[in-house]
């Protein structure tokens, strides 16, 4: 007998649509208590021209249940950490502890305003005080600073200090001699855009067929004198920690420059060795990378910049201090420190950011660092390093391995065997997707060809990178006897891959409401430079 | 395997020129277009605008990259290829022809001289891989 | 695992890594602690944060509005949260949808025609805006009203300091508050931009149309920026009185205080600076059965592949908190952002009429005002202030001697939707009573 019974249907699921699209007029999410004051004619508080016209048109018209459904259904067409490894080179994603996003929402620090007295704000103000203090204990250098919102904000704020300092030291007309920034051509593209905010040129160093910064090349470049500064990560983003980076410190110093270090890759190095004793004079952390606060999809982060002694004075301002006061009632004559913001800092480059920093990432780094301790962070270390180790041996009978050296936290292959057979970087990195990974970091670092950048981190057990390496070696094998299946992938996401190049000749930043579609893409058409 | 027309000069930025008269038609070659990938935008200058060889005149991108264009003649421009603002594809499809780029009046028409020839561009750019 | 790789032991996995540089001993960081252990800890500390359980009249950059339960539950879903910059679009499409919606979003609020997927906060959107506005115009003067907020100015000084840019400011005026365009003397063809805040540092509402006439007259952009975005439910926007760039601080916009971040810088312009404007952007995409999707797109302003020359060096921008503005603007609605708007003036308008009423207070700026407005008090400001935090428990504003001690008796006061007649009540009846006591 044959069945007309409809047994599956697409659900709406996979398909819902932009919220504007769902809108419905009339409709409510959220209902406010009635107004309890007196009220006047809007037209008396606020003039007629003052007022807005538009009545927010355009703006979507759903109920609480709509902003539900939309939202959870969009967010199951996303891969995250919870679900599994994440080996985005360069971006330690690793767990995101649910402990620390319970301390964030404590309601006392949740529900505090940045311009509360401070002797209302002490519990807060500790919780800065603490946080930089383990920062300065971790990366050896005393002078911290909470307040960039972001790496890219540290990096500014780093380099902006190392400006500073040589205005000071040198008098500003012997600073303007020196305007060049020295950036490995492995680095990440942030680090020379800071640097050109700070006023800096370029000028790129080579890398050693090893993969490490080229000596003899630094050397050089040293040897014009106008050299303000190295920016270096390490361990690089190769992956592989600069061996002679005190070497490398000493000829920028000797030349009068100073030494920038980018934090990104510190998960090799918390707990093992410190920047502050290599020579470095000034880092900048990232609290969403190093110490697990949630990446959110593109943020928030927090970017904290450390210093030496001798850089302090340029730190950004205010600075959180303590200054001993006589104690209150609870303990009688005992002196309590009584922490507090201090602006006095003449030589300081200012403020980068209103307020005191992304204090709900602070909260999370602190609970992180507490949570683990002085064992569990060098353990994390450890782990993480293994496990890029383990992921470096396992990968090595199918892709080519552009650098001997032994990777720390992270690792780089490149396509080239693949790309005999039409297959590249990005095709593996789609059909990964198909086999439940969320792919590595790719084309990046940009000194390796077709770079595939694989960073477990110490979230993942051995299992799961067994599963990964089989993975690649399947991949591996599709490459060879059936390319096309990895030509095309993904196979199995809502969306296969998308016209990029289509979406950025014809710009469609924004939705808009149907009935002026029309006139709408013929301006968006003719946009010009 | 990429084209390269007789009828051109060449430049080691991978830039093209075709002399008509006493201006000069340019653009980017085929071997460009296709290591660039699909072109999406297409910075040029204003007519009037002058250049000396070498000179940086706009840029060209593609989703993932930026590449700078350099004119290899010295000179000033008389004609932008607008359309390119609406079909940067054009640069791809048809990089010596359609996919034309700046025309500028030539400040010494002998300049064309010291470029590369077809044959010495495609031996240059055979080396480069 | 140690076998498989080949290492004889866990210390033999930083043999790159100097001897003399390797820690001999363990870090000086506590031990470990347990969770109960660690939130009596944080716990503990909360206490001490006296003034998160004030009543609260607060502003000066950072407000105190309803947050509706969604807005959080749905943010806790770890595939928002812990999901990372959305480079592989087929499974990132919440993120990317999302950002599209916020994007849509910004749009319609400041009434321009693009918006980026969000800056670190509104005092660095606002530097970065001045930034922009040079790359446009090439010019390399920029006016800044004194009327805005005194910290965002400060981090405008900070990113031009090197950038060869010229920030000058153009006082405002006494008697109403207000930034008259008769105060931009400098202006010139050399001007790149007007910066103003609108309502301004004072709660007082700039005349944009007019400043916008003023600066186009030479070539100049109209940048405006906006600390209190629940405005944009009531006032005219930015966009339709001739701004040419609009920033704003969105954390009106479901997103708590907490001491000051993450917060979130909302970013829009007009079609034509697309290729300008920093940030990430988020476009609409097809694969190849037309299938719609989204993309991170115009990357090649950004700085992972135009590096020094980049429109800006961020990276990592409040993804999250803007996921977060985007779920509160969607759940209250074109309705219920107009309403807590209206809310906000009304409970403000009826504050300032009683505080107006005590013997020895006055509200100096005559210009209008939105939610936020300066009194000025018959004793110093700080006193009164701490006075009425310590006897009553409220926050009665934000005094003015922080930022200008030429304005010692000045405070600004805040009010929102979420503060009560009876709130307000006692503000005015406790200013009445710790007056006497200064």
């Amino acid at each position: 007998m044959a069945s007309n019974i409809t047994k599956v249907t697409n659900h709406i699921s996979p398909n819902e649509a932009l919220i504007f699209e769902r809108s419905q007029p009339g409709r409510a999410g959220f209902s406010l208590p009635a107004l309890d004051v007196d009220e006047s004619s809007i037209d008396e508080i606020i003039p007629r021209e003052m007022q807005r016209e538009d009545a927010l048109e355009g703006m979507p018209e759903v109920t609480e249940v709509d902003v539900v459904r939309h939202f959870t259904r969009m967010s199951t067409w996303n891969y995250s950490i919870d679900q599994g490894m994440y080996p985005l080179g360069s971006c330690t994603m690793k767990y995101n502890s649910r402990l620390n996003e319970k301390v964030a929402r404590i309601a006392d620090f949740a529900n505090l305003h940045p311009l509360a007295s401070e002797s209302a704000a002490q519990g807060a103000l500790q919780v800065i005080y603490e946080l930089q203090q383990h920062l300065a204990e971790i990366t050896g250098l005393p002078g911290v600073s909470l307040q960039p919102a972001a790496g890219a904000h540290g990096e500014m704020t780093g380099i902006m200090i190392i400006r500073a300092y040589i205005d000071a030291r040198d008098g500003k007309e012997a600073s303007a001699q020196r305007r060049t920034m020295l950036i490995p051509d492995s680095a990440h593209g942030t680090n020379p855009a800071s640097a050109h905010l700070s006023g800096f040129t370029v000028k790129t160093i080579k890398s050693t067929a090893e993969g490490l910064t080229d000596l003899d090349h630094l050397r050089e470049l040293c040897a014009h004198g106008n050299v303000a500064g190295l920016m270096l990560t390490n361990p690089n983003t190769l992956g592989l920690f600069e061996r002679n980076i005190q070497e490398i410190c000493r000829i920028v110093h000797d030349a009068g420059g100073l030494v920038y270090m980018d934090g990104a890759n510190m998960n090799a190095l918390v707990g093992i060795a410190r920047p502050g004793d290599m020579g470095v004079d000034v880092i900048h952390l990232n609290l969403h990378k190093t110490f697990s606060t949630p990446h959110g999809g593109g943020g928030p982060g927090s970017g904290p910049c450390c210093c030496t002694k001798e850089l302090e004075p340029f730190l950004p301002v205010p600075r959180v201090v303590a200054s001993t006061s006589v104690g209150d009632s609870d303990s009688e004559h005992r002196l309590k420190p009584m922490l507090r913001l201090d602006y006095d800092y003449p030589q300081s480059i200012g403020r980068v950011k209103a307020f005191l920093g992304n204090y709900g990432m602070m909260l999370r780094a602190l609970a992180y660092i507490l949570t683990h301790g002085y064992d569990g962070l060098l353990e994390a270390t450890q782990a993480a390093v293994l496990n890029a180790r383990y992921i470096a041996h396992g990968l090595l009978t199918d892709y080519d391995k552009p650098f001997d050296s032994d990777p720390m936290h992270e690792v780089v292959f490149t396509d080239k065997r693949q790309a005999r057979k039409g297959v590249h970087t990005l095709d593996i990195a789609k059909r990964l997707i198909d086999y439940g990974f969320h792919p590595m970091t790719i084309y990046f670092p940009l000194i390796v060809s077709g770079a595939m950048l694989i960073e477990p981190t110490e979230s993942v057990g051995r299992q799961e990178l067994d599963q990964f390496i089989e993975a690649m070696r399947s991949i591996a094998k599709e490459a060879v006897e059936d390319p096309e299946l990895v030509l095309n992938a993904p196979h199995s996401t809502r969306v296969g891959r998308l016209d990029e190049a289509a979406a950025a000749r014809k710009p469609v930043l924004r939705w808009k409401p149907a009935a002026t579609e029309s006139a709408e893409s013929r301006s968006t058409a003719s946009h010009s430079s | 395997m990429a084209n390269v027309p007789d009828n051109l000069h060449y430049s080691k930025d991978h830039e093209w020129v075709r002399v008509e008269g006493d201006i000069a038609v340019i653009g980017i070659t085929d071997h460009a277009q296709d290591q660039l990938g699909d072109v999406v935008y297409v910075e040029l200058p204003k007519a009037g605008d002058e250049f000396a060889a070498n000179d940086s005149f706009g840029s060209v991108e593609s989703v993932k990259a930026v590449s700078e264009i350099f004119t290899p003649v010295t000179g000033k421009i008389t004609e932008t290829n607008d359309s390119l603002n609406d079909e940067p594809e054009k640069v791809n499809k048809d990089p010596y022809g359609d996919g034309w780029m700046i025309k500028m009046t030539m400040k010494s028409p002998g300049e064309v001289d010291s470029l590369l020839t077809a044959a010495e561009y495609e031996d240059f750019t055979k080396a480069e891989e | 695992m140690l076998e498989e790789i080949g290492a004889a032991s866990i210390e033999n996995l930083f043999d790159s890594i100097p001897q003399e540089l390797r820690l001999r001993d363990h870090l000086n960081v506590p031990a470990a602690m347990p969770e109960l252990e660690l939130l009596k800890r944080f716990d503990e500390m909360g206490t001490r944060n006296q003034a998160a359980r004030r009543i609260s009249f607060l502003g000066g950059g950072a407000y105190s509005h309803y947050i509706p339960t969604v807005v959080d539950s749905l943010l806790s879903r770890s595939e928002f949260f812990t999901a990372y910059t959305p480079y592989q679009p087929e499974i990132s499409q919440g993120t990317l949808q999302s950002i599209f919606e916020f994007q849509t979003l910004v749009c319609q609020l400041t009434g321009m025609d693009i918006a980026n997927a969000s800056m670190y906060d509104g005092s660095t959107a606002m530097a970065e805006a001045v930034l922009m506005a040079e790359r446009v115009t090439k010019r390399t003067k920029v006016i800044a009203s004194s009327a805005i907020h005194p910290q965002y100015l400060e981090v405008a000084h900070t990113y031009v300091q090197h950038a060869g840019i010229d920030l000058e400011h153009a006082v405002y005026c006494a008697e109403s508050g207000t930034t008259l365009p008769e105060s931009l003397s400098g202006l010139d063809d050399q001007t790149a931009a007007v910066v103003v805040q609108s309502p301004n540092f004072f709660g007082c509402i700039e005349d944009l149309a007019a400043l916008a006439e003023k600066a186009h007259s030479v070539g100049a952009l109209l940048i405006v920026t906006v600390t209190e975005a629940m405005s944009f439910g009531l006032l005219k926007s930015p966009g339709a009185c001739g701004a040419d760039i609009v920033v704003a601080e969105g954390q009106s916009f479901g997103v708590p205080l907490s001491f000051g971040g993450p917060y979130v810088g909302l970013f829009a312009t007009r079609d034509k600076y697309a290729r300008q404007i920093p940030g990430r952007l988020v476009g609409e995409a097809y694969d190849k059965n037309g299938r719609r999707g989204f993309v991170l797109t115009l990357a090649t302003r950004e700085q992972h592949i135009r590096r020094e020359k980049a429109t800006s060096n961020i990276c990592t921008n409040e993804g999250l908190i803007a996921l977060a503005a985007t779920i509160y603007l969607e759940t209250m609605g074109r309705r219920g952002v107009q309403e807590a708007a209206r809310q906000c003036a009304q409970k403000a308008h009826y504050a300032s009429r009683e505080i107006e009423k005590l013997e020895g207070f006055s509200i100096p700026f005559s210009a209008p005002f939105f939610n936020e407005f300066v009194v000025h008090a018959p004793v110093d400001a700080a006193s009164l202030l701490e006075k009425l935090a310590s006897g009553k428990g409220i926050d009665g504003g934000i005094a003015l001697s922080r930022f200008d001690t030429a304005r010692a008796n000045d405070f600004l006061v805040c009010v929102t939707e979420t503060n009560t007649k009876e709130q307000i009540d006692a503000l005015v009846a406790g200013l009445s009573s710790s007056t006497k006591l200064v």
